[in-house]
Formats: C-alpha cells, structure tokens, sequence
C-alpha cells in the first residue's frame, strides 16, 4: 500500500484497540520514558525530549514533537522475553507446564535499534535447534508501530551498527514524525499494517511529505552521540584477550548488571527452584540473568570468571565477537542504553576505542 | 524445559559424597544417549544441574554417579530409592569412538572425570577387536575418593590400567603424583594413537599437553569440559567458552578447538 498522512495518532490507536490490541507506548513515569498502556495519544511524551550521556539521563522540555526523544530504558525484550515467567509447577512429581501468556500487545513508537535487537533475539531464540515457543508465541501477539529516530541521544550509535535511525523492516507500521505543518508519514510494512492504515482516515502522501520523512532520517543519521568502527572489531576482542585494558576498566566497573539489564538484545537467563509449602508444588521460574554476576559461571562452589575484567571481557567480546561467530551477526544494535544506565559511565564505544 | 519424571531405581553410595543413580522413566523409555553426553538432573524444588551418562542399567535406565558439592547434588545424593527426580536430555556432544578405529586408545580420567568415561571404557571392552592397544590411566587425590573400584579392577584383566593417587593411604602400593606422570609409563605410539579425557581442567590441561608432547595431534585429543549450565539447551548463556556453548559444541570437545581458549585465564 502507497504511504498515507496522518494528522493525529488517536485513530490508529483506537483502531488497534478495536483489532483487540493493548495499545502500549511511550510516556513519562518515574522521570524517564518508558512503555506503558495508553489510554489515547494524549499519553504520549508530547514536547518531552531527554538528554543522555554515559551514566545520565534528564528529561528536558523540548519543542512540539511527540517522539522528540531517544531509546528509554525499557526495550520491546520485556514484552517477548519477559524478565520473570513461570516454566512448570510440579505437583507429586509430575511437571505441569505454565500456560504461555502471550497477550495482543501493540506498541506505538518502536525504535529501529529495538526493531534490530527483536530481530537478533528471533536468532537466538528461534533459530537454534531449540526454539523457545513461549517467545515465537510471544513475539506473534505483537503488532509494532515503528517510528523514525528525529532525535538521537548523545550515546547512540544506531548509524555505526546498521540499525536504524529509520526502520527499514520488521515493524506493521512506520511513521516518520514530520513539522510545519505537524503530521505523520505513515508506511506499512505488512499486510496487517496495509489493512489498519487502509481504515484510517488520511491523506495519501505527496513527494514532498516522503523527501521530509528521508531529511528527518538523514539528519538523524548524522546526529548520533557516538559512533564504533567495526572494521576487524571482531578479529581484535580475540586478540585482544590478555589486554591490561580490561583491568583498567574493572577498576571503574561495579558489575552491576545495569548494562545487561537495560540491553534489548542480552538473552541470559537462570532458574529459581522452589516449593510451596501449603500445597506441597515445586515451581520453577526462569528470570533474566547477567554474565556479571559471580553465580553465573559459578562451578563447584567457585566462579569461573572470578575477576571484574574477565566479567567486562565476556560481555563486551560477546556482543562484537563470539555473538558472531554463534549466531552470525553482532550482539549490538547501538542503542546506547549500557552507556547511558552505566551508573560508572563507561563508554563502550569509547572502549572498543582504545582496545585498537 | 520440562523434566520428565523417572524414579531412582537404585542407589549405590560409591564412596562417601559419592552416589550412583540408576534412573528410570515413569512413562516411556528413556531416550537413548552417546557416550560423554548428559542429562539436567532436577531434584524437585531444590535445582538442576547437568550430570553426565556413566551407562543404561541392564533393566534400562541411566546410570549416574553424582558427587555432593552443592545443594542441588547433595539433594540428589540424597534422595532415596523409589522416590521422583526429573531428567531433561541427553544433551550435548559425545566421544567419537569411531573415529578410534583401529587405533590405540588412551583413556584418562581424573576423579569424578571417570563417570562420563565409564561408557567409553564398556564400549572398547565391548568391541575389543576393533581397537589396538587400550590404556586407562586414573587419577585420584586420595585412594578414598577413586570410584567405580571394582570395576577397575575388571578392567584391569582386560587392559593397561594405571592408578594414581596425589596424597596415598597406609594400604596404598601403586603410584603416586599427578596423573601426567603416567603419560610416559603406557608407551604411546603417536602416528596411531588417540585419546580421551575427563577430569578437572588443570588435569585435562596437563594431560592433553603431555599427550601433545608425545607427538599425538591436537584433534586426536578429545576433552570432556564443564561449566556452569541452567538450561543445557545454549538458551540460559551461562556455560559460554568464548564462541562455545558447551552443552551444544561441547562438552566433548578436540583439543585443537579448545587449547586456546582454556589458555586464557577466566575466559
């Protein structure tokens, strides 16, 4: 289907609601943007933008626009790979496996890195010989609306990965928020996104509206924060094993697990065990994990990677290196989050920097 | 993700925080598994963890041996004839005994490294004529914690067996010191030998090194590693060698795939 005008978002929103979907988007809780239901698209952050740079994040007021904001801390992966979920309740020794929640959800304002970072998730989730079926299930209740990066925040780096500021596929719907006047390019990337937009009321778009939305992706572009050089990245975090550069930077590092927690793409998850002590059932619950911590190499009551800087080796030369070599594309979609949530600021562009 | 249920046929203490398990599935049987390949074991409630296959029982049945290091072994190690543990697997990759074909084989365990090798050991024993010269050479710290003793002993009549301990008893009359230390009494024949082995890594490291100094090529030695893992399916991330998931490309892994990554400290 040609690409339409919206002038405002409510249709779509209601229209989607009507199709049965949990509209979620963007809006202002707790001081930053998350994902939450909206009601209409008066939710939406309107005239907020924030300001991000290694360990900060502000909200700042900023003009008109409805999307005038970076990556928040929630990615799309809380809604296809849960943080917590139940696997099986175990009653007189018989495993019952936990029903699969798989809701309607369609979220308004996906970005292209987490476009990018769901795309890398279906790698690794699905593309092994275990597929996980609860995330297919997941991910298929999904209807996502992506939309077009205007405002990159100081620690993305989108453009170095190849993974956006503008959505280029797995999303229903993109919009590219467009000024002067105020109004929305509308593109579907799908059947189900045709036939939502199709019931819309519109305008279809003129070249002048498709050339605004291409000079909002391209200025975009040359707006990142940071950028990475992945030419040899790979061969060099090989080589780069022994480097006392990674000592220098645990001795910043608190291994928190702040950056695992907030990166759309990291998959690591651990079980918890336990038993009810009314009924006598064991359950267990899988809950996201962080290659941080010292249990997660944990091997006859001593961890493997003991020391900060083989814990800060491992997930950075997973993300640019092995994620390669196991799942055939990098672990990184350049979103920025881990520079941003990294309460030390450490810099992973500015890292894979100075490992050259 | 779901453990199936099987009760504890048997339960032999092998020493004392040492258990054999002969498992059985409540429904069905059990699906069958290569030599080196694991289950996740699940004692309800408490955990899981991955124990390697030391045998199918002659009743059917997975024969494993499991030490009590953590809460999850040690209720395991504990849970009594009859009563239900859950079994995910097998898993993993296996030692390749065709490719020993017509060679002499070296088989080297370390402690506990002993039970994945163990159907290894009955598959030579089983089809002797296939294979050259066979030697198993054993390590232990103490005479004590040295399992599967008597069948040891039948092996003995059977092949070159040798048995180290690294802090001998009173009774104690055969060698002492690392298990390396071995390497040079079983005579190898480089151009047509390979080998196999289990052990702690520091072992497996030293041994396959001293194997390597014979002049046995790298991927004719095959090691048995072990990490952490919560899933056994390279979906939880935590038993991650580099590029490797153990529990998909390992745990049995050559050696040229492996020296240099296990060279590395914390990787």
């Amino acid at each position: 289907m040609e690409p339409i005008v919206l002038d405002t978002l409510d249709p779509l929103i209601e229209a989607l609601r009507e199709r049965g979907y949990a509209v979620v988007g963007p809006v202002v809780r707790d001081g930053v943007i998350r994902f939450a239901e909206l009601g209409s698209a008066a939710d939406l952050p309107t005239g907020w933008g924030d300001e991000q740079a290694p360990g900060a994040y502000r909200l700042r007021a900023r003009g008109e626009l409805v999307f005038g904001f970076a990556a928040s801390p929630d990615a799309v992966k809380r809604f296809t790979h849960p943080p917590r979920t139940s696997l099986f309740r175990m009653r007189d020794g018989v495993p019952e496996r936990a029903p699969v929640e798989a809701p309607k959800v369609a979220i308004l304002g996906v970005r292209a890195c987490d476009l990018a970072a769901l795309a890398v998730q279906d790698r690794v989730l699905l593309g092994g010989r275990y597929p996980d079926e609860a995330y297919r299930k997941r991910r298929a209740a999904l209807f996502l609306i992506a939309v077009t990066c205007a405002v990159p925040g100081g620690t993305c780096f989108c453009a170095s990965m190849g993974a956006g500021p503008r959505a280029v596929s797995g999303f229903e719907v993109a919009l590219t928020e467009l000024s002067g006047p105020h109004r929305f390019l509308a593109e579907s990337g799908g059947e189900r996104g045709a036939a939502l937009l199709a019931a819309l009321p519109s305008q279809p778009a003129a070249a002048a509206d498709l050339e605004a939305a291409r000079a909002v992706a391209e200025a975009a572009a040359g707006r990142m924060g940071r950028r990475v050089d992945l030419d040899g990245v790979r061969e060099r975090l090989v080589q780069q094993r022994e480097s006392p550069i990674w000592n220098d930077i645990a001795t910043r590092c608190l291994t928190c697990a702040n950056c695992t927690m907030v990166c759309p793409t990291c998959f690591c998850v651990t079980v918890e065990d336990g038993t009810d002590l009314a009924d006598g059932t064991a359950e267990r619950t899988e809950r996201w994990d962080s290659c941080f911590t010292l249990d997660f190499t944990e091997l006859g009551g001593a961890p493997v990677r003991a020391s900060g800087a083989a814990r800060y080796r491992q997930w950075l030369s997973h993300k640019f290196s092995t994620w390669v070599d196991q799942f055939g594309a990098y672990g990184c979609v350049g979103c920025g989050r881990c520079i941003t949530w990294c309460p030390a600021g450490i810099d992973i562009t500015e890292e894979l920097e100075r490992l050259r | 993700m779901i453990p199936a249920p099987y009760r504890v046929r048997s339960r032999r203490p092998d020493r004392a925080d040492t258990v054999t398990l002969v498992l059985e599935p409540v429904d069905g049987a059990c699906p069958p598994f290569l030599p080196g390949q694991f289950t996740m074991l699940y004692a309800p409630g408490v955990g899981e963890i991955p124990v390697s296959i030391s045998g199918r029982a002659r009743a059917g049945g997975y024969v494993q041996t499991i030490r009590a290091v953590g809460a999850v072994s040690r209720a395991l190690c504990h849970t009594p004839r009859g009563s239900l543990v859950g079994v995910r697997g097998p898993f993993g990759t296996h030692f390749d005994l065709a490719r020993a074909a017509g060679l002499d084989v070296v088989v080297a365990a370390g402690g506990l490294g002993l039970a994945p090798l163990r159907p290894v050991i009955r598959e030579l024993a089983a089809h002797r004529a296939r294979y050259g010269r066979i030697s198993l050479i054993v390590g232990a710290r103490t005479p004590d914690a040295l399992i599967y003793p008597r069948e040891l002993a039948r092996w003995g009549r059977r092949f070159d067996v040798r048995v180290t301990v690294d802090r001998p008893d009173r009774a104690w009359q055969g060698p002492t010191g690392l298990i390396t230390g071995l390497v040079g009494r079983i005579g190898v024949e480089p151009g047509r030998t390979c080998a196999f082995v289990c052990g702690p890594e520091i072992m497996m490291r030293a041994t396959a090194e001293e194997l390597l100094r014979r002049g046995i090529p790298a991927d004719r030695i095959v090691l048995s590693l072990e990490r952490n893992m919560k899933c056994g399916i390279g979906r939880c991330g935590h038993c991650q060698l580099g590029p490797l998931f153990t529990c998909l490309d390992g745990p049995v892994l050559g050696y040229d795939k492996v020296a240099g990554l296990l060279e590395v400290e914390q990787l």
